[in-house]
Protein backbone atom coordinates (compact mmCIF):
# COMPACT_ATOMS: atom_id res chain seq x y z
CA UNK A 1 0.00 0.00 0.00
CA UNK A 2 1.21 3.43 -0.81
CA UNK A 3 0.42 5.96 1.32
CA UNK A 4 1.31 10.01 0.13
CA UNK A 5 1.07 12.18 2.99
CA UNK A 6 0.64 16.20 2.73
CA UNK A 7 3.87 16.25 0.10
CA UNK A 8 4.87 19.82 -1.05
CA UNK A 9 7.20 20.76 -4.01
CA UNK A 10 8.57 24.22 -5.10
CA UNK A 11 10.98 24.43 -8.20
CA UNK A 12 13.43 27.18 -8.41
CA UNK A 13 12.31 28.80 -4.69
CA UNK A 14 12.65 32.83 -4.03
CA UNK A 15 13.31 32.92 -7.68
CA UNK A 16 11.09 34.72 -10.25
CA UNK A 17 10.11 31.27 -11.66
CA UNK A 18 9.26 30.12 -8.43
CA UNK A 19 6.32 27.65 -9.10
CA UNK A 20 4.87 25.48 -6.29
CA UNK A 21 4.20 22.31 -8.10
CA UNK A 22 2.54 19.82 -5.73
CA UNK A 23 0.71 21.61 -2.65
CA UNK A 24 -0.31 19.42 0.21
CA UNK A 25 -1.17 16.22 -1.65
CA UNK A 26 -2.47 13.26 0.62
CA UNK A 27 -3.80 10.15 -0.79
CA UNK A 28 -3.57 6.24 -0.38
CA UNK A 29 -3.45 3.48 -3.08
CA UNK A 30 -4.21 -0.03 -2.17
CA UNK A 31 -2.75 -3.26 -3.49
CA UNK A 32 -3.64 -3.97 -6.81
CA UNK A 33 -6.05 -0.47 -7.25
CA UNK A 34 -5.88 1.21 -10.78
CA UNK A 35 -5.73 4.85 -10.53
CA UNK A 36 -5.82 7.45 -13.85
CA UNK A 37 -4.89 10.75 -13.34
CA UNK A 38 -6.19 14.12 -15.41
CA UNK A 39 -5.30 17.44 -15.05
CA UNK A 40 -4.61 20.59 -17.68
CA UNK A 41 -0.62 20.77 -18.44
CA UNK A 42 1.15 22.18 -15.55
CA UNK A 43 -1.15 20.65 -12.97
CA UNK A 44 1.93 18.98 -11.08
CA UNK A 45 0.97 15.60 -12.45
CA UNK A 46 4.25 14.37 -13.39
CA UNK A 47 5.98 15.83 -10.73
CA UNK A 48 3.73 13.82 -7.88
CA UNK A 49 5.71 10.75 -10.15
CA UNK A 50 8.73 12.52 -9.74
CA UNK A 51 8.41 12.66 -5.93
CA UNK A 52 7.05 8.94 -5.43
CA UNK A 53 10.13 7.97 -7.36
CA UNK A 54 12.90 10.34 -5.25
CA UNK A 55 13.69 12.09 -8.65
CA UNK A 56 14.35 14.95 -6.43
CA UNK A 57 13.56 15.70 -2.81
CA UNK A 58 10.33 16.74 -1.27
CA UNK A 59 10.23 20.07 0.95
CA UNK A 60 7.72 18.35 3.40
CA UNK A 61 5.36 15.27 3.73
CA UNK A 62 5.97 11.92 4.17
CA UNK A 63 5.93 8.86 1.28
CA UNK A 64 5.59 5.66 3.05
CA UNK A 65 5.34 2.25 1.01
CA UNK A 66 3.69 -0.84 2.55
CA UNK A 67 4.72 1.02 6.24
CA UNK A 68 8.14 1.83 5.33
CA UNK A 69 8.88 5.66 5.60
CA UNK A 70 10.67 5.97 1.94
CA UNK A 71 10.77 9.28 1.65
CA UNK A 72 14.72 10.02 2.17
CA UNK A 73 15.75 6.77 0.04
CA UNK A 74 17.82 7.92 -2.73
CA UNK A 75 16.35 7.50 -6.45
CA UNK A 76 18.08 4.46 -7.39
CA UNK A 77 17.33 2.15 -4.18
CA UNK A 78 13.39 2.75 -4.23
CA UNK A 79 13.18 2.31 -7.97
CA UNK A 80 13.71 -1.25 -7.65
CA UNK A 81 9.82 -1.19 -6.10
CA UNK A 82 8.68 1.14 -9.25
CA UNK A 83 8.09 0.83 -12.38
CA UNK A 84 7.96 4.06 -14.71
CA UNK A 85 6.93 4.82 -18.26
CA UNK A 86 7.17 8.16 -19.87
CA UNK A 87 5.32 9.94 -22.75
CA UNK A 88 8.58 9.73 -24.71
CA UNK A 89 9.57 5.84 -25.73
CA UNK A 90 13.16 6.79 -26.07
CA UNK A 91 12.92 6.94 -22.21
CA UNK A 92 12.92 3.70 -21.00
CA UNK A 93 15.14 1.40 -22.79
CA UNK A 94 19.30 1.90 -23.58
CA UNK A 95 19.08 2.13 -27.42
CA UNK A 96 22.64 0.87 -27.87
CA UNK A 97 22.04 -2.36 -26.48
CA UNK A 98 20.02 -5.52 -27.91
CA UNK A 99 16.56 -6.14 -26.69
CA UNK A 100 18.10 -9.13 -25.38
CA UNK A 101 20.86 -7.05 -23.56
CA UNK A 102 17.82 -4.44 -22.65
CA UNK A 103 15.56 -7.28 -20.79
CA UNK A 104 19.35 -9.00 -19.09
CA UNK A 105 20.17 -5.88 -17.37
CA UNK A 106 17.03 -5.81 -15.85
CA UNK A 107 16.50 -9.49 -15.10
CA UNK A 108 20.12 -9.92 -13.51
CA UNK A 109 19.38 -6.40 -11.39
CA UNK A 110 16.57 -7.79 -10.14
CA UNK A 111 17.65 -11.40 -9.41
CA UNK A 112 18.11 -12.89 -6.38
CA UNK A 113 21.81 -13.67 -5.20
CA UNK A 114 23.28 -12.35 -8.44
CA UNK A 115 26.68 -11.13 -8.47
CA UNK A 116 28.31 -8.08 -10.51
CA UNK A 117 29.74 -10.93 -12.80
CA UNK A 118 26.64 -13.15 -13.28
CA UNK A 119 24.81 -13.33 -16.82
CA UNK A 120 21.95 -14.55 -17.85
CA UNK A 121 21.68 -18.28 -18.93
CA UNK A 122 19.61 -20.29 -21.63
CA UNK A 123 16.65 -20.40 -20.12
CA UNK A 124 16.46 -16.72 -19.43
CA UNK A 125 16.07 -16.63 -22.95
CA UNK A 126 13.81 -18.74 -23.81
CA UNK A 127 11.55 -16.88 -20.90
CA UNK A 128 12.59 -13.41 -22.96
CA UNK A 129 11.45 -14.95 -26.46
CA UNK A 130 8.07 -16.06 -24.75
CA UNK A 131 7.44 -12.67 -22.91
CA UNK A 132 8.54 -10.94 -26.40
CA UNK A 133 5.82 -12.95 -28.08
CA UNK A 134 2.92 -12.39 -25.64
CA UNK A 135 3.62 -8.14 -26.51
CA UNK A 136 2.64 -9.78 -30.53
CA UNK A 137 4.87 -7.39 -31.96
CA UNK A 138 7.26 -9.90 -33.44
CA UNK A 139 10.73 -8.95 -30.84
CA UNK A 140 10.80 -12.56 -30.29
CA UNK A 141 13.07 -13.32 -33.51
CA UNK A 142 15.04 -9.52 -32.96
CA UNK A 143 16.80 -10.52 -29.53
CA UNK A 144 20.41 -9.65 -30.98
CA UNK A 145 19.05 -6.13 -32.24
CA UNK A 146 19.84 -2.90 -31.17
CA UNK A 147 16.82 -1.18 -29.34
CA UNK A 148 17.65 2.03 -31.12
CA UNK A 149 16.12 0.29 -34.36
CA UNK A 150 12.83 -0.56 -33.06
CA UNK A 151 9.52 2.06 -33.56
CA UNK A 152 8.16 4.44 -30.90
CA UNK A 153 5.50 1.57 -30.17
CA UNK A 154 7.88 -1.03 -30.15
CA UNK A 155 10.17 0.30 -27.74
CA UNK A 156 6.89 1.52 -25.37
CA UNK A 157 5.79 -2.37 -25.12
CA UNK A 158 9.45 -3.33 -24.60
CA UNK A 159 9.58 -0.52 -21.55
CA UNK A 160 6.51 -2.08 -20.25
CA UNK A 161 7.79 -5.46 -20.04
CA UNK A 162 11.30 -4.46 -18.58
CA UNK A 163 9.24 -2.57 -16.26
CA UNK A 164 6.80 -5.37 -15.08
CA UNK A 165 9.51 -7.99 -15.38
CA UNK A 166 9.35 -8.87 -11.43
CA UNK A 167 6.42 -7.03 -10.98
CA UNK A 168 6.47 -3.79 -8.86
CA UNK A 169 5.02 -2.72 -6.08
CA UNK A 170 3.80 0.49 -8.18
CA UNK A 171 3.77 0.80 -11.76
CA UNK A 172 3.59 4.97 -12.80
CA UNK A 173 2.30 5.33 -16.63
CA UNK A 174 3.21 9.19 -17.40
CA UNK A 175 1.09 9.70 -21.07
CA UNK A 176 3.15 6.00 -21.95
CA UNK A 177 0.75 6.07 -25.27
CA UNK A 178 0.50 9.70 -26.23
CA UNK A 179 3.43 9.91 -28.23
CA UNK A 180 2.41 7.10 -30.70
CA UNK A 181 0.67 6.68 -33.39
CA UNK A 182 -3.62 5.78 -32.64
CA UNK A 183 -2.90 2.70 -33.74
CA UNK A 184 0.09 1.41 -31.40
CA UNK A 185 -1.43 3.40 -28.38
CA UNK A 186 -4.46 1.08 -28.90
CA UNK A 187 -1.82 -1.79 -28.54
CA UNK A 188 0.13 -0.61 -26.01
CA UNK A 189 -2.90 0.27 -23.63
CA UNK A 190 -4.60 -3.35 -24.47
CA UNK A 191 -0.85 -4.62 -23.56
CA UNK A 192 -0.91 -2.19 -19.98
CA UNK A 193 -4.57 -3.70 -19.03
CA UNK A 194 -3.48 -7.28 -19.45
CA UNK A 195 -0.06 -6.52 -17.99
CA UNK A 196 -1.84 -5.07 -15.09
CA UNK A 197 -4.53 -7.53 -14.43
CA UNK A 198 -2.41 -10.63 -14.75
CA UNK A 199 0.35 -9.38 -11.92
CA UNK A 200 -2.08 -7.71 -9.87
CA UNK A 201 0.33 -4.22 -9.76
CA UNK A 202 -0.85 -1.54 -8.17
CA UNK A 203 -1.06 1.58 -11.24
CA UNK A 204 -1.63 4.78 -11.51
CA UNK A 205 -1.80 5.80 -15.20
CA UNK A 206 -1.37 10.35 -15.99
CA UNK A 207 -3.71 10.31 -19.10
CA UNK A 208 -4.90 13.26 -21.15
CA UNK A 209 -7.97 11.45 -22.96
CA UNK A 210 -10.69 11.36 -21.04
CA UNK A 211 -11.99 8.10 -22.64
CA UNK A 212 -8.62 6.28 -21.25
CA UNK A 213 -9.60 8.22 -17.96
CA UNK A 214 -13.11 6.62 -17.03
CA UNK A 215 -12.59 3.03 -19.11
CA UNK A 216 -9.52 2.48 -17.07
CA UNK A 217 -9.02 1.38 -13.51
CA UNK A 218 -11.16 1.54 -10.61
CA UNK A 219 -10.50 5.60 -9.88
CA UNK A 220 -9.49 8.64 -11.10
CA UNK A 221 -8.04 11.94 -9.61
CA UNK A 222 -8.17 15.09 -11.02
CA UNK A 223 -5.33 17.71 -10.61
CA UNK A 224 -5.00 21.34 -10.53
CA UNK A 225 -2.44 23.68 -9.32
CA UNK A 226 -0.40 20.70 -7.44
CA UNK A 227 -3.61 19.66 -6.08
CA UNK A 228 -5.77 16.25 -6.03
CA UNK A 229 -8.93 18.55 -6.16
CA UNK A 230 -11.45 15.26 -7.26
CA UNK A 231 -11.40 11.68 -6.36
CA UNK A 232 -13.54 9.77 -7.63
CA UNK A 233 -14.12 5.75 -7.74
CA UNK A 234 -17.10 2.95 -6.68
CA UNK A 235 -20.65 4.09 -7.53
CA UNK A 236 -20.12 7.71 -8.78
CA UNK A 237 -17.50 6.60 -11.07
CA UNK A 238 -19.50 3.62 -12.71
CA UNK A 239 -22.02 6.18 -13.45
CA UNK A 240 -19.72 8.29 -15.46
CA UNK A 241 -18.72 8.95 -18.82
CA UNK A 242 -16.52 11.26 -20.73
CA UNK A 243 -19.56 13.90 -20.81
CA UNK A 244 -19.54 14.12 -16.92
CA UNK A 245 -16.13 13.67 -15.99
CA UNK A 246 -15.58 16.46 -18.53
CA UNK A 247 -17.84 18.50 -16.82
CA UNK A 248 -16.71 18.19 -13.41
CA UNK A 249 -13.23 18.34 -14.62
CA UNK A 250 -14.12 21.87 -16.20
CA UNK A 251 -16.07 22.94 -13.24
CA UNK A 252 -13.28 21.84 -10.30
CA UNK A 253 -10.74 23.17 -12.54
CA UNK A 254 -12.29 26.76 -12.60
CA UNK A 255 -13.20 29.23 -15.70
CA UNK A 256 -9.10 29.72 -16.57
CA UNK A 257 -8.66 26.26 -17.95
CA UNK A 258 -11.59 26.75 -20.34
CA UNK A 259 -9.07 27.03 -23.10
CA UNK A 260 -6.95 23.87 -21.84
CA UNK A 261 -5.68 22.01 -24.42
CA UNK A 262 -7.28 18.97 -23.39
CA UNK A 263 -10.77 20.59 -23.13
CA UNK A 264 -10.14 21.74 -26.83
CA UNK A 265 -8.76 18.09 -27.85
CA UNK A 266 -11.76 16.44 -25.71
CA UNK A 267 -14.52 18.90 -27.45
CA UNK A 268 -13.18 18.50 -31.37
CA UNK B 1 62.12 -4.92 -43.02
CA UNK B 2 60.98 -8.14 -40.84
CA UNK B 3 62.27 -5.47 -38.07
CA UNK B 4 59.90 -2.37 -38.85
CA UNK B 5 57.39 -4.84 -39.19
CA UNK B 6 57.84 -6.88 -35.81
CA UNK B 7 58.24 -2.82 -34.48
CA UNK B 8 55.35 -1.84 -36.16
CA UNK B 9 53.47 -5.13 -34.60
CA UNK B 10 54.97 -4.29 -30.84
CA UNK B 11 54.12 -0.79 -30.76
CA UNK B 12 50.74 -1.59 -31.92
CA UNK B 13 50.12 -4.25 -29.25
CA UNK B 14 51.95 -2.21 -26.75
CA UNK B 15 49.40 0.62 -27.22
CA UNK B 16 46.62 -1.33 -28.01
CA UNK B 17 45.10 -1.64 -24.36
CA UNK B 18 45.49 2.92 -24.40
CA UNK B 19 42.55 2.24 -27.78
CA UNK B 20 40.79 -0.72 -25.64
CA UNK B 21 40.79 1.60 -22.83
CA UNK B 22 39.08 4.76 -24.86
CA UNK B 23 36.60 2.20 -26.18
CA UNK B 24 35.40 1.95 -22.53
CA UNK B 25 35.64 5.45 -21.39
CA UNK B 26 34.70 7.26 -24.86
CA UNK B 27 32.74 4.64 -26.66
CA UNK B 28 30.58 2.52 -23.67
CA UNK B 29 30.42 5.48 -21.09
CA UNK B 30 30.60 8.81 -23.20
CA UNK B 31 33.24 10.73 -21.49
CA UNK B 32 36.32 11.66 -23.14
CA UNK B 33 39.02 11.03 -20.31
CA UNK B 34 41.87 13.42 -20.44
CA UNK B 35 43.44 12.19 -17.76
CA UNK B 36 44.94 8.94 -20.15
CA UNK B 37 48.15 10.74 -20.86
CA UNK B 38 49.35 11.21 -17.93
CA UNK B 39 47.74 7.67 -16.49
CA UNK B 40 49.62 6.32 -19.46
CA UNK B 41 53.01 8.26 -17.90
CA UNK B 42 52.40 7.24 -13.94
CA UNK B 43 52.14 3.43 -15.34
CA UNK B 44 55.07 3.69 -16.97
CA UNK B 45 56.76 5.67 -13.82
CA UNK B 46 55.68 3.48 -11.50
CA UNK B 47 57.25 0.42 -14.30
CA UNK B 48 60.29 1.50 -14.65
CA UNK B 49 61.31 2.93 -11.30
CA UNK B 50 60.60 -0.52 -9.69
CA UNK B 51 62.15 -2.40 -12.35
CA UNK B 52 65.34 0.26 -11.70
CA UNK B 53 65.07 -0.85 -8.20
CA UNK B 54 65.12 -4.86 -9.68
CA UNK B 55 61.18 -5.38 -9.55
CA UNK B 56 60.67 -5.70 -13.36
CA UNK B 57 57.24 -7.57 -12.64
CA UNK B 58 55.95 -5.69 -9.31
CA UNK B 59 56.51 -2.63 -11.52
CA UNK B 60 53.84 -4.18 -14.41
CA UNK B 61 51.71 -5.21 -11.31
CA UNK B 62 51.60 -2.02 -9.36
CA UNK B 63 50.57 0.01 -12.58
CA UNK B 64 47.29 -1.18 -12.52
CA UNK B 65 46.42 -0.02 -8.69
CA UNK B 66 48.11 3.09 -9.35
CA UNK B 67 45.25 3.59 -12.71
CA UNK B 68 43.05 2.35 -10.77
CA UNK B 69 43.46 5.12 -8.32
CA UNK B 70 43.49 8.00 -11.23
CA UNK B 71 39.98 6.73 -12.34
CA UNK B 72 38.58 6.76 -8.96
CA UNK B 73 39.81 10.55 -8.68
CA UNK B 74 39.05 11.37 -12.14
CA UNK B 75 34.90 9.52 -11.29
CA UNK B 76 34.66 10.78 -8.17
CA UNK B 77 35.55 14.51 -9.66
CA UNK B 78 32.86 14.45 -12.12
CA UNK B 79 30.01 12.30 -10.27
CA UNK B 80 30.52 13.66 -6.15
CA UNK B 81 32.14 17.15 -7.25
CA UNK B 82 30.08 17.78 -10.22
CA UNK B 83 33.35 19.18 -12.13
CA UNK B 84 32.59 18.45 -15.63
CA UNK B 85 34.18 15.02 -16.99
CA UNK B 86 36.61 16.88 -19.75
CA UNK B 87 37.57 19.37 -17.21
CA UNK B 88 38.27 16.57 -14.58
CA UNK B 89 39.92 14.91 -16.80
CA UNK B 90 42.58 17.93 -17.21
CA UNK B 91 43.00 19.14 -13.88
CA UNK B 92 43.69 15.64 -12.73
CA UNK B 93 46.07 15.12 -15.77
CA UNK B 94 47.94 18.47 -14.60
CA UNK B 95 48.23 17.12 -11.08
CA UNK B 96 49.39 13.70 -12.78
CA UNK B 97 52.63 15.54 -13.81
CA UNK B 98 53.64 16.79 -10.37
CA UNK B 99 53.05 12.93 -9.27
CA UNK B 100 54.74 11.17 -12.11
CA UNK B 101 57.77 13.08 -11.24
CA UNK B 102 57.65 12.39 -7.97
CA UNK B 103 57.56 8.72 -8.38
CA UNK B 104 60.15 9.14 -11.02
CA UNK B 105 62.25 10.36 -7.80
CA UNK B 106 62.00 14.29 -8.93
CA UNK B 107 63.93 13.77 -12.58
CA UNK B 108 62.44 14.03 -15.75
CA UNK B 109 62.91 10.60 -16.94
CA UNK B 110 64.54 7.33 -15.53
CA UNK B 111 66.35 4.54 -17.95
CA UNK B 112 66.59 0.57 -17.62
CA UNK B 113 70.78 0.82 -18.39
CA UNK B 114 71.83 -3.22 -17.06
CA UNK B 115 68.57 -3.98 -15.19
CA UNK B 116 66.21 -6.23 -15.85
CA UNK B 117 62.90 -5.52 -17.46
CA UNK B 118 60.18 -8.12 -18.16
CA UNK B 119 60.91 -8.39 -21.64
CA UNK B 120 64.63 -8.89 -21.12
CA UNK B 121 63.27 -12.17 -18.50
CA UNK B 122 61.13 -13.46 -21.15
CA UNK B 123 64.00 -13.68 -23.57
CA UNK B 124 65.90 -15.69 -21.04
CA UNK B 125 63.57 -18.41 -21.23
CA UNK B 126 61.84 -17.43 -24.82
CA UNK B 127 64.63 -17.35 -26.91
CA UNK B 128 63.81 -15.19 -30.18
CA UNK B 129 63.58 -12.04 -31.84
CA UNK B 130 60.03 -12.53 -31.59
CA UNK B 131 59.68 -12.28 -27.52
CA UNK B 132 59.06 -9.00 -26.90
CA UNK B 133 56.09 -9.25 -29.48
CA UNK B 134 54.85 -12.27 -27.60
CA UNK B 135 54.74 -10.65 -24.17
CA UNK B 136 53.53 -7.17 -25.74
CA UNK B 137 50.36 -9.11 -27.05
CA UNK B 138 49.73 -10.65 -24.04
CA UNK B 139 48.59 -7.79 -22.29
CA UNK B 140 46.10 -6.59 -25.00
CA UNK B 141 44.40 -9.91 -25.87
CA UNK B 142 43.95 -10.60 -22.48
CA UNK B 143 42.46 -7.57 -21.68
CA UNK B 144 40.13 -7.75 -25.02
CA UNK B 145 38.95 -11.30 -24.48
CA UNK B 146 37.70 -9.79 -20.08
CA UNK B 147 36.43 -7.02 -21.88
CA UNK B 148 34.32 -9.16 -24.43
CA UNK B 149 32.67 -11.48 -21.25
CA UNK B 150 32.68 -8.64 -18.80
CA UNK B 151 30.25 -6.80 -21.35
CA UNK B 152 27.67 -9.33 -20.58
CA UNK B 153 27.79 -9.49 -17.24
CA UNK B 154 25.36 -7.57 -14.89
CA UNK B 155 28.13 -5.27 -14.20
CA UNK B 156 28.94 -4.51 -17.72
CA UNK B 157 25.66 -4.05 -19.04
CA UNK B 158 24.81 -1.27 -15.84
CA UNK B 159 28.29 0.32 -17.19
CA UNK B 160 27.25 -0.18 -20.71
CA UNK B 161 23.72 1.48 -20.11
CA UNK B 162 25.04 3.87 -18.40
CA UNK B 163 26.54 6.00 -20.80
CA UNK B 164 23.39 4.92 -23.29
CA UNK B 165 20.39 6.25 -21.00
CA UNK B 166 21.44 6.77 -17.86
CA UNK B 167 17.61 7.75 -16.85
CA UNK B 168 16.77 4.28 -17.25
CA UNK B 169 20.16 2.90 -15.24
CA UNK B 170 18.91 4.84 -12.54
CA UNK B 171 15.05 3.69 -12.98
CA UNK B 172 16.39 0.04 -12.85
CA UNK B 173 17.62 0.96 -9.07
CA UNK B 174 21.56 1.33 -10.41
CA UNK B 175 24.03 3.97 -9.37
CA UNK B 176 25.23 5.79 -12.44
CA UNK B 177 27.57 6.98 -10.21
CA UNK B 178 29.10 3.58 -9.28
CA UNK B 179 29.13 2.82 -13.09
CA UNK B 180 30.82 5.44 -14.08
CA UNK B 181 33.50 4.96 -11.19
CA UNK B 182 33.85 1.17 -12.40
CA UNK B 183 34.22 2.29 -15.87
CA UNK B 184 37.09 4.88 -15.48
CA UNK B 185 38.53 2.91 -12.25
CA UNK B 186 39.00 -0.13 -15.13
CA UNK B 187 40.59 1.91 -18.55
CA UNK B 188 42.29 3.79 -16.46
CA UNK B 189 43.95 0.36 -15.02
CA UNK B 190 44.02 -0.32 -18.84
CA UNK B 191 45.82 2.97 -19.89
CA UNK B 192 48.68 2.64 -16.84
CA UNK B 193 49.27 -0.85 -18.03
CA UNK B 194 50.27 0.15 -21.85
CA UNK B 195 52.46 2.74 -19.92
CA UNK B 196 54.36 -0.09 -17.81
CA UNK B 197 54.67 -2.93 -20.40
CA UNK B 198 55.62 0.14 -23.16
CA UNK B 199 58.38 1.85 -21.08
CA UNK B 200 60.34 -1.58 -20.28
CA UNK B 201 60.01 -2.26 -23.45
CA UNK B 202 61.83 0.79 -24.35
CA UNK B 203 64.10 0.61 -21.31
CA UNK B 204 62.98 4.23 -20.28
CA UNK B 205 60.11 6.50 -19.53
CA UNK B 206 60.37 10.35 -19.78
CA UNK B 207 58.04 12.56 -18.36
CA UNK B 208 56.48 14.06 -21.20
CA UNK B 209 56.29 10.78 -23.07
CA UNK B 210 52.14 10.33 -22.59
CA UNK B 211 51.53 13.36 -24.90
CA UNK B 212 49.44 13.19 -27.50
CA UNK B 213 48.84 9.23 -26.17
CA UNK B 214 45.03 9.92 -25.94
CA UNK B 215 44.23 11.46 -28.89
CA UNK B 216 46.22 8.81 -30.96
CA UNK B 217 44.33 6.20 -29.00
CA UNK B 218 41.06 8.07 -30.82
CA UNK B 219 42.38 7.53 -33.53
CA UNK B 220 43.23 3.66 -33.80
CA UNK B 221 39.59 3.39 -32.19
CA UNK B 222 38.01 5.43 -35.02
CA UNK B 223 40.58 3.62 -37.62
CA UNK B 224 39.55 -0.13 -36.14
CA UNK B 225 35.83 1.20 -36.62
CA UNK B 226 36.24 1.99 -39.81
CA UNK B 227 37.54 -1.49 -40.64
CA UNK B 228 35.45 -3.46 -39.01
CA UNK B 229 32.01 -1.12 -38.22
CA UNK B 230 30.72 -0.20 -34.57
CA UNK B 231 27.53 -2.81 -34.90
CA UNK B 232 28.79 -5.12 -31.72
CA UNK B 233 30.58 -4.76 -28.96
CA UNK B 234 32.82 -7.82 -30.27
CA UNK B 235 33.73 -5.65 -33.34
CA UNK B 236 34.31 -2.45 -31.31
CA UNK B 237 36.72 -4.56 -28.73
CA UNK B 238 38.50 -6.09 -32.11
CA UNK B 239 38.51 -2.96 -33.82
CA UNK B 240 40.50 -1.02 -31.01
CA UNK B 241 43.20 -3.45 -30.99
CA UNK B 242 43.09 -4.37 -34.71
CA UNK B 243 42.92 -0.07 -35.51
CA UNK B 244 46.20 0.22 -32.71
CA UNK B 245 48.06 -2.27 -35.08
CA UNK B 246 47.35 -0.29 -38.38
CA UNK B 247 48.12 3.21 -36.57
CA UNK B 248 51.85 1.61 -36.15
CA UNK B 249 51.87 0.39 -39.96
CA UNK B 250 50.81 3.39 -40.81
CA UNK B 251 53.74 5.67 -38.60
CA UNK B 252 56.47 3.16 -39.59
CA UNK B 253 55.50 3.62 -43.26
CA UNK B 254 55.27 7.10 -42.75
CA UNK B 255 58.33 6.89 -40.74
CA UNK B 256 60.57 4.96 -43.61
CA UNK B 257 59.43 6.94 -46.82
CA UNK B 258 59.45 10.15 -45.58
CA UNK B 259 55.99 11.12 -47.36
CA UNK B 260 55.34 13.24 -44.77
CA UNK B 261 57.53 14.55 -41.95
CA UNK B 262 57.62 12.49 -39.01
CA UNK B 263 57.38 15.71 -37.11
CA UNK B 264 53.93 16.32 -38.46
CA UNK B 265 52.41 12.83 -37.68
CA UNK B 266 50.60 14.50 -34.40
CA UNK B 267 49.15 16.97 -37.07
CA UNK B 268 47.56 14.57 -39.25
CA UNK B 269 46.58 12.23 -36.47
CA UNK B 270 44.77 15.10 -34.91
CA UNK B 271 43.28 16.31 -38.02
CA UNK B 272 42.16 12.40 -38.64
CA UNK B 273 40.62 12.12 -35.68
CA UNK B 274 38.58 15.94 -35.32
CA UNK B 275 37.46 14.67 -39.24
CA UNK B 276 36.38 11.17 -37.98
CA UNK B 277 34.81 12.45 -35.35
CA UNK B 278 32.75 15.56 -37.03
CA UNK B 279 31.75 13.61 -40.09
CA UNK B 280 28.95 12.14 -38.54
CA UNK B 281 27.84 15.04 -37.03
CA UNK B 282 28.05 17.37 -40.32
CA UNK B 283 25.75 14.57 -41.67
CA UNK B 284 23.46 14.89 -39.46
CA UNK B 285 23.43 18.81 -39.64
CA UNK B 286 23.13 18.23 -43.59
CA UNK B 287 20.08 15.55 -43.02
CA UNK B 288 18.15 17.66 -41.04
CA UNK B 289 18.82 20.68 -42.98
CA UNK B 290 17.58 19.04 -46.28
CA UNK B 291 14.44 18.23 -44.20
CA UNK B 292 13.93 21.76 -43.49
CA UNK B 293 14.38 22.55 -47.06
CA UNK B 294 11.85 20.15 -47.80
CA UNK B 295 9.46 21.71 -45.50
CA UNK B 296 9.61 25.51 -46.84
CA UNK B 297 9.73 23.96 -50.32
CA UNK B 298 5.98 22.70 -48.57
CA UNK B 299 5.29 25.77 -47.14
CA UNK B 300 6.21 28.06 -50.08
N1 LIG C 1 12.50 20.50 -12.79
C1 LIG C 1 11.65 21.56 -12.77
N2 LIG C 1 12.14 22.80 -12.59
C2 LIG C 1 11.31 23.86 -12.55
N3 LIG C 1 9.98 23.78 -12.72
C3 LIG C 1 9.45 22.57 -12.92
C4 LIG C 1 10.25 21.41 -12.96
N4 LIG C 1 9.43 20.33 -13.18
C5 LIG C 1 8.19 20.83 -13.26
N5 LIG C 1 8.19 22.17 -13.10
C6 LIG C 1 7.00 23.03 -13.10
O1 LIG C 1 6.09 22.50 -12.18
C7 LIG C 1 4.77 22.56 -12.70
C8 LIG C 1 4.16 21.18 -12.75
O2 LIG C 1 4.81 20.43 -13.78
P1 LIG C 1 4.41 18.95 -14.16
O3 LIG C 1 4.31 18.14 -12.94
O4 LIG C 1 5.37 18.48 -15.20
O5 LIG C 1 2.97 19.13 -14.82
P2 LIG C 1 2.05 18.08 -15.57
O6 LIG C 1 0.81 18.00 -14.75
O7 LIG C 1 1.77 18.69 -16.91
O8 LIG C 1 2.77 16.79 -15.68
C9 LIG C 1 4.87 23.23 -14.04
O9 LIG C 1 4.58 24.59 -13.89
C10 LIG C 1 6.31 23.04 -14.43
O10 LIG C 1 6.75 24.09 -15.24
MG1 LIG D 1 3.47 15.77 -17.38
Amino acid sequence: MLEVRKISKTFLPGTVNEKKALDRVSFSAHDGEFITVIGSNGAGKSTLFGAIAGSFPVDSGKIMLDGDDITRMPEYNRSRFFGRLFQDPMAGTAPGLTIEENLSLVLLQGRKGASAFSRIGRGDREMFREKLAELGMGLEDRLKQPVGLLSGGQRQALTLLLATLYPPKLLMLDEHTAALDPESASRIMKLTESIVRDSGITCIMITHNMQQAVDTGDRTFIMSGGRIIADISGEERRNMGVAELTELFRRSAGGDYANDRMLLAEEL
Amino acid sequence: MERIIRTALELGFGYAPVALALFLSFRVLDIADLATDGCFVLGAAVSVRMAAAGHPVLGMLLAIPAGMLVGIVSAELQTRLGIPSILAGIIVNTALYSVNLMVMGWRSNVNLIKEDSVFTLFKKVFHSPWSDLVMLAVFPLFIALFLRAFMSTRLGLSVRATGDNPVMVRASSIDTSAMIRTGLLMSSAMTALSGAAIGQYQKTVDINSGTGVVVIALACLIIGETVLGRRSVGKGIAGAVIGSIIYRFIYAFVFYTQLVPVQCLKLLTSAIVAAAIAIPHLREERASAAVTDVEEEEDA
